[in-house]
C-alpha cells in the first residue's frame, strides 16, 4: 500500500495581491494551470476534484461549477466549505480518497477577487450593509454591529485578561511576518515595520489595531495531489502528507466554548500523532494569520508553547527568520495576501519550503512543515503535516 | 427585564425564524429566556429545537437578567451606516444560570469597561412585538 501514499506533487499560485482584471473563477483557473504545469501531469489524469468557493454567492465557483469549467470528470469530489481552513480539510479528505483508491490524482483549487469585488469591507464593513433581517445563529450577533475584527478582539481581550498578554507581544507576530514579506516581491506590504508601528496604528476593535489585522487582496491557489507511485514520473519531488486532522468547536464566535483555547489543541496533536512527530520536530510553521491573536492561540493549541505562554514565546523571536520556528515565510496574511480564505497558501508555502524553493526565505534543512488553518471565527481548525522524506 | 421602546431601530434586525422568534418576542415582554433540557438538565443559548447535550426537546426557562462580563471589545471602526455612532461596546456576558450571551453593553464609558464587572439585561424593541437584549452596568 505504500505506493498509494498521498503526496503533493504540484503547486500553483494565481496572480496577487491586486488583480482588477480577473474574477474568482479565473483565479481558480490560473492557479490550476500553474499547478498542473508545475508537476507536468497530464490534465486528463486528474480524476478527483476538491474546491471551496472563494467568490461568494453568484460567483459560480462552487465545486461542481468549477469541476465543469476546468473540465474535470471526477470520480471523487468534495466541496467542503469551512471557511479559510477549508483546504487543510481538503488535504485530509483527498489524502484519504487517494489512499483508499477512490481516485488517483486530485486537483484542489481556490480563487477569489475579494479586493476587486468588495474592496476592503470584509473586516470592518460587515456583511450586512442594510437593515436586512439576519437569519440563523448570526442573528444573535450581527444586529448588534459585530465586525469581523471585533469577533477576534473578544478572544484577544480575554487572553490578555487571563494571561497578561500584551499588545506589544501580539505586534511581534505581525513584525516577524512583515520581515518575511520583505523577501516576497509580490507581497502586498513589504516595508519593514516595528512593534511601535503596530501598537500605534489605528485601533479598530480593542485590543486589535489596524496592523494586527490581515490584508485584503485578490488571489488564488491550487494543489495537485496524487499517489507516491504516480509522482515518481512527475517533474517535482513529492511532498508527503504525513498527517491531516480537523476539528470544529463552534461556528459563530458567541458559541466559542473557551475564548482562549482553539481547536488546534485537538487537531494539532492528532495530525502530529499520525505523522509520529512532536512540535519540536517541525522546521517551519505556516499558521493562519487572519489576525495576530489567531497565530498566538494556534501556537499554544499546537503545543509550540504552553497554554497562556504564547506572548512570551513570540517575544523570544522564535517565529522570525533565523528563529527556531520560522513562521509564515511567504509574508502571511498579515502582509502578503489574504483573498478571504488563505488556507491553501499555507500548504503551498509549506511545499515550497520542503522543496527548497523558498529563495531568500528558505528555512535551512526544512524536512518537516506544519500548516494550520482557521475557518470561521477561530471555529473550524485544520492541521496538516507535510514532509520531504518518505515515511518509514 | 426593563423594556425600552425603540421603533426607530436602523440596524439589521434578527429574522426571528423558529425558536429565535420566541426568544425575541419574550424579550419584548421583559422576559429573558434561555433553554433547559427536561431530560439531562443542560442549559443552552441560543435557542434550538434540540438539546445539544442529549438531543431531547429543551424547555424554556426565564433567566434573572444578571451577569458578569466574560470578555468585550470596543468597536472604533465599522463602515455600516446603522453603526455610525462610534465607539460602542460589545460583550460576552456570563449568566448565573450557566450560559453565555452576546450583546451590546451601553450606559458606560467604553474606556472603563472591565472583564468581571456585573451587568444587568434590558430589552430594546426593534418592531412592535420583538426586542433585542442589551446590557448595562448593574
Amino acid at each position: 500500500m505504500a505506493s498509494r501514499h498521498p503526496v503533493v506533487c504540484g503547486i500553483g499560485l494565481s496572480d496577487y495581491p491586486v488583480v482588477p482584471h480577473m474574477n474568482s473563477v479565473q483565479h481558480h483557473a490560473l492557479a490550476a494551470r500553474r499547478a498542473i504545469a508545475d508537476c507536468g501531469i497530464a490534465k486528463s489524469a486528474i480524476d478527483g476534484f476538491v474546491s471551496a468557493s472563494g467568490g461568494g454567492p453568484g460567483a459560480g465557483d462552487d465545486a461542481v461549477s468549477m469541476a465543469e469549467y476546468l473540465g474535470v470528470n471526477h470520480r471523487y469530489i468534495d466541496g467542503t466549505m469551512v471557511g479559510g481552513s477549508s483546504f487543510e480539510f481538503h488535504v485530509q479528505h483527498a489524502a484519504a480518497a487517494i489512499r483508499e483508491g477512490l481516485c488517483d490524482t486530485v486537483l484542489v483549487t481556490y480563487g477569489s477577487d475579494q479586493l476587486t469585488r468588495m474592496g476592503r469591507v470584509l473586516g470592518t464593513g460587515g456583511f450586512q450593509r442594510d437593515a436586512q433581517p439576519v437569519a440563523g445563529a448570526m442573528q444573535m450577533a450581527t444586529p448588534y454591529g459585530l465586525p469581523l475584527v471585533g469577533a477576534y478582539a473578544l478572544a484577544a481581550r480575554r487572553h490578555m485578561h487571563e494571561f497578561g498578554t500584551t499588545s506589544e507581544q501580539l505586534a511581534e507576530i505581525a513584525v516577524g511576518v512583515r520581515e518575511f514579506a520583505g523577501l516576497n516581491p509580490d507581497a502586498r506590504y513589504r516595508d519593514p515595520m516595528t512593534v511601535d508601528d503596530v501598537v500605534n496604528s489605528r485601533m479598530i476593535a480593542d485590543p486589535l489595531h489596524k496592523l494586527d489585522c490581515c490584508v485584503i487582496t485578490d488571489g488564488g491557489g491550487a494543489l495537485v495531489m496524487t499517489t507516491e507511485e504516480i509522482a515518481r514520473d512527475l517533474r517535482q519531488p513529492p511532498v508527503y502528507v504525513l498527517g491531516a486532522a480537523g476539528t470544529q468547536t463552534h461556528w459563530n464566535i458567541h458559541q466559542m466554548p473557551d475564548f482562549t483555547e482553539m481547536g488546534a489543541a485537538v487537531c494539532g496533536p492528532e495530525a502530529m500523532g499520525q505523522a509520529g512527530v512532536t512540535p519540536a520536530d517541525i522546521d517551519t510553521a505556516q499558521l493562519y494569520d487572519s489576525f495576530t491573536i489567531t497565530v498566538l492561540l494556534m501556537l499554544e493549541g499546537l503545543g509550540f508553547c504552553g497554554r497562556g505562554e504564547g506572548g512570551a514565546y513570540v517575544e523570544e523571536g522564535h517565529l522570525r527568520r533565523g528563529g527556531s520556528m520560522p513562521t509564515n515565510t511567504d509574508g502571511g496574511g498579515l502582509s502578503s495576501n489574504h483573498p478571504g480564505m488563505r488556507g491553501i497558501f499555507l500548504l503551498i508555502e509549506a511545499v515550497r519550503q520542503l522543496r527548497g524553493d523558498a529563495g531568500e526565505a528558505q528555512v535551512p534543512d526544512a524536512d518537516l512543515a506544519l500548516a494550520c488553518g482557521s475557518g470561521g471565527w477561530l471555529s473550524a481548525i485544520g492541521t496538516v503535516i507535510l514532509g520531504k522524506d518518505r515515511p518509514s | 427585564m426593563r423594556v425600552v421602546r425603540d421603533l426607530d431601530w436602523q440596524g439589521p434586525v434578527p429574522a426571528g425564524e423558529g425558536e429565535y422568534g420566541e426568544f425575541f418576542a419574550a424579550a419584548a415582554k421583559g422576559r429573558l429566556l434561555i433553554q433547559q433540557c427536561p431530560e439531562c438538565g443542560h442549559r443552552q443559548h441560543y435557542p434550538r429545537a434540540l438539546c445539544t447535550a442529549c438531543a431531547a426537546v429543551p424547555e424554556w426557562m426565564e433567566a434573572a437578567g444578571t451577569g458578569t462580563v466574560y470578555t468585550y471589545t470596543v468597536v472604533r471602526q465599522y463602515g455600516v451606516p446603522a453603526f455610525a455612532e462610534l465607539p460602542y461596546v460589545l460583550a460576552m456576558v456570563d449568566l448565573p444560570e450557566g450560559v453565555r450571551m452576546f450583546g451590546g453593553l451601553t450606559g458606560i464609558d467604553p474606556e472603563t469597561v472591565e472583564i468581571g464587572m456585573p451587568v444587568t439585561a434590558y430589552a430594546r424593541t426593534y418592531d412592535d412585538t420583538h426586542a433585542m437584549v442589551f446590557w448595562e452596568p448593574a
